[in-house]
């Protein structure tokens, strides 16, 4: 625990950040104990990674000064950093996919260049954490928890005074999580301070000393999370009350109505080396239910979303829409059939960054809505009308009429290709990580439309790895681990842990042992 | 006896320009970059290895003049690629087609006039044993050292790279240079060694095939080793047949060893896997570090 009178770890006095008209950090102050475990709270875009990135020297500030245990330091780029022991891990992971493990470490590491002696240090570090890696595999190769102990153990064998983690939960089971929360507490306690970002208020409330909130680049406040509920530090992110998420009545339980969206013994080979193969994925949903697939990222969720689109075709009677067989058919011909999707990537795969929203309207409903296009001719027109439309029902906040879409920002972007297909009111709609980087308000707005959509009398399926948001959302949950799926199951009867287990892979190859015994 | 060490001199011969250029480009691939203009870079080293050599009298300097040609060459096309960010295969084959023009231009006076060769020890020409030797020395850089190590990374990821502190850019400059350096020194090999003359466009695509079998080598020196002798080898058993006056057609005999070479190459590249691992995953793309 910290005392009042020693000197701060890292203090960051009056930092300015400015990226042409946006103030990212205005005037920032952040003081950061010796042994202490830090929250850093904010909405996405508040500045949290712009802050975090100039403490890693990854972006140098317009203005201001960072003083490191009572010394100006100006931390010029990430070897200044690492050398004064700051270590990162990322929320977006800077591995290299075709390097072993020990080769991705070594290059972080200043010093001679053995790799043997490093594997060495790497299996004792990984023996003393209880975070198990092996030196010599290739990181493509690994799942996304484990990536993530690559990079912990990269900084660990830095002996780092100050770990900044951005988000590290959001790609972990709830059992990874408590064990990396056991780990951060050894470190904090061995004298380590920890820099925590996280959008989980729960979890900041279980682990961190204090909390400095951020929002829109200016310090809010400085709190004990101890002592606030979640409620309260969500209030403090978005400066104001979110709005709850309406209780319903469901209108239909699975296996009562009859599917609208059904998949019968679905599998599908890996597409190359690094790829999961689906393996026998059964499942229906019904009309006016939503039915969750949780899972750890990695584990076969792109590729149940390509087969389900059309991406990837399958066997005809592989997937059915309505009882009629779509398996082999392609993506326009299932959006005819009254299907909609929404994939994971927002900018490059939902929506093309360098066009304008209007005609990225017109990339997904070409072949559905009549206002835009007639007789392969496209009316610029009727895209122009149906993209303010949605602009207006979902609240895309954008700087000029009818921008580029990578000129918006993540949440604003995903309102809207979320709102391009619910417009229609699609009979099934299927959603990859609905609210994946999205602010806490966008999210909320995004699952109350899925959830009136589903009131509506569609089908929607939502591929997503948050479980707070799939207990929101959910009337039934399956779990995709391996590439395999667990049955699914109504939400009221799950728990987490039992959940934390599915993803673990507590039902692979269960499922045929259950079949020889039925 | 005697006549397995003559053929074998004239497949390391036939194989060697192309081993040369196959390594520096494998280099600068692995670095990320595509530099399609292989072929303009060796006839550069072709034009100025001549030239230097022919005006001096000195076949050495020769050998220099060419792989500072190549590396002017590559200089170039590092300035439009990394610097500009200009699309890499676009540059490239621009490269090639500004190699052939000005080598013309340049060699103009050359043609027809005795070259300079460059002299044996203990009967083997110089550059065939470095050729060897360069083949273990990139393979050790590339796989047993840190700059190596480094340079891999940046042709997987250069967002990451750049993350973890390392200048990409400069990383890419020095693999282009590379690269260049080697292709001209292969240009320079042809004119000084091979057939001791300047002739216009005399590289002949050998810069194509280098390219290739770069690829098909799954970026891996001791395959591309193997791809460069097996099409020497090749050439050699077309040349033979040819005065056996078989009466296959001449054009077919000496396609032979283009075919041959990568038909035997795309079969040893079937191993997915591997193939994967080695593909330098950011080859091509331009690197604009964050504001």
């Amino acid at each position: 625990m910290t005392e009042a009178s020693a000197t701060p770890l890292l203090e960051a006095r009056n930092i300015v950040k400015v990226f042409g008209a946006l103030r990212a950090n205005d005037d920032v102050n952040l003081t950061i104990m010796p042994g202490e475990i830090h929250a850093f709270l904010g909405e996405n875009g508040a500045g949290k990674s712009t802050l975090v990135k100039m403490i890693y020297g990854a972006l140098q500030p317009t203005s201001g000064q960072f003083f490191w245990k009572g010394r100006h330091v100006i931390p010029a780029s990430p070897s200044v950093a690492r050398h004064l022991g700051i270590g990162m891990v990322f929320q977006h992971f800077s591995l290299f996919d075709s390097l072993t493990v020990a080769e991705n470490i070594a290059l972080a590491m200043p010093g001679p260049h053995d790799i043997a002696a490093l594997s060495d240090r790497i299996s004792k570090v990984s023996a003393s954490y209880g975070l198990p890696i092996s030196p010599t595999a290739i990181v493509g190769d690994l799942s996304v928890g484990e990536r993530q102990r690559i990079e912990i153990i990269r900084c660990l064998l830095q002996e780092p005074q100050l770990l900044i983690m951005d988000e590290p939960t959001s790609v972990l089971t709830p059992q990874e999580a408590d064990q990396l929360f056991v780990v951060l507490k050894r470190l904090a306690s061995e004298g380590c301070s920890v820099l925590y970002i996280s959008h989980r208020l729960e979890e900041v409330k279980a682990l961190c000393d204090t909390a400095t909130i951020l929002r829109h680049g200016k310090v809010v406040a400085h709190v004990d999370p101890r002592k606030e509920t979640a409620a309260s530090l969500a209030r403090l992110m978005v400066g104001g009350d979110i709005h709850a998420i309406k209780p319903r009545v469901s209108a239909a339980r699975g296996g009562e109505a009859t599917p609208r969206l059904e998949l019968r013994h679905l599998s599908l080979p890996a597409d190359g080396a690094f790829g999961v193969a689906l393996k026998d994925v059964s499942l229906s949903v019904a009309a006016g239910e939503v039915v969750a697939i949780a899972g750890v990222a990695g584990n076969g969720q792109g590729e149940f979303f390509d087969a389900v689109s059309g991406e990837r075709p399958v066997a005809a009677d592989m997937m059915l829409l309505d009882g009629v067989a779509l398996g082999q058919a392609s993506i326009t011909a299932r959006r005819k059939a009254g299907a909609a999707f929404v994939p994971e990537e927002r900018l490059g795969h939902g929506a093309v960054p360098t066009m304008t929203l209007s005609l990225n309207m017109i990339l997904s409903r070409h072949a559905v809505d009549p206002a835009l296009v007639s007789a392969g001719v496209l009316k610029p027109e009727g895209a122009r009308v149906a993209a303010e439309r949605i602009i207006k029902t979902f609240d895309v906040r954008k700087g000029k009429p009818d921008p580029e879409a990578r000129a918006l920002s993540g949440g604003n972007l995903q309102k809207y290709v979320v709102g391009r297909e619910l417009e229609l009111k699609p009979k099934l709609l299927v959603i990859n990580q609905p609210t994946w980087g999205v602010d806490a308000g966008a999210a909320a707005a995004i699952r109350q439309a899925l959830i009136d959509l589903a009131v509506s009398g569609s089908a929607v399926l939502v591929i997503s790895q948050d479980l707070d948001e799939i207990f929101e959302i959910a009337d039934r949950i399956a779990v995709i681990s391996r590439g395999q799926l667990s049955e699914a199951r109504p939400a009221q009867e799950m728990t987490r842990e039992e959940i934390g287990l599915l993803m673990a892979g507590a039902h692979e190859d269960r499922k045929g042992a259950a079949h020889h015994a039925a | 006896m005697e006549l397995l060490l003559t053929l074998l001199t004239i497949i390391m011969t036939a194989a060697t320009p192309l081993l040369l250029a196959a390594l520096g480009e494998m280099v600068t691939e692995r670095s990320g970059v595509l530099n399609l203009g292989v072929e303009g870079m060796m006839v550069m080293g072709a034009v100025a290895g001549f030239g230097a050599a022919f005006m001096t009298g000195n076949p050495w300097l020769g050998v220099l003049a060419s792989i500072v040609a190549g590396m002017a060459m590559s200089l170039l096309f590092g300035f439009l690629t990394l610097t500009l960010l200009a699309n890499q295969v676009a540059t490239g084959l621009a490269l090639t087609l500004l190699g052939l023009g000005l080598s013309a231009l340049m060699g103009e006076s050359f043609v027809g006039q005795p070259g300079v060769k460059l002299p044996s020890l203990a009967g083997v020409d110089p550059l065939v044993p470095f050729s060897l030797a360069m083949v273990a020395a990139t393979g050790w850089f590339l796989f047993r050292t840190k700059m190596g190590l480094i340079i891999r990374a940046v042709g997987n990821s250069h967002a990451s790279a750049h993350a973890l502190g390392y200048n990409v850019i400069a990383v890419r400059y020095l693999c282009v240079l590379f690269g260049g350096a080697m292709s001209g020194l292969a240009g320079g090999y042809l004119s000084l060694f091979y057939t001791p003359q300047w002739v216009e466009n005399m590289t002949a695509g050998r810069g194509w095939i280098a390219l290739a079998l770069v690829v098909f080598a799954s970026w891996l020196p001791l395959r591309i080793l193997a791809g460069a002798y097996l099409f020497g080898t090749i050439s050699i058993l077309s040349f033979v047949l040819q005065a056996q006056g078989l009466g296959i057609p001449s054009q077919f005999l000496s396609s032979l060893p283009y075919l041959g070479t990568i038909l035997a190459l795309v079969v040893i590249s079937g191993n997915k896997a591997l193939t994967r691992r080695n593909t330098p995953a950011s080859l091509g793309q331009p690197f604009v570090p964050d504001r």
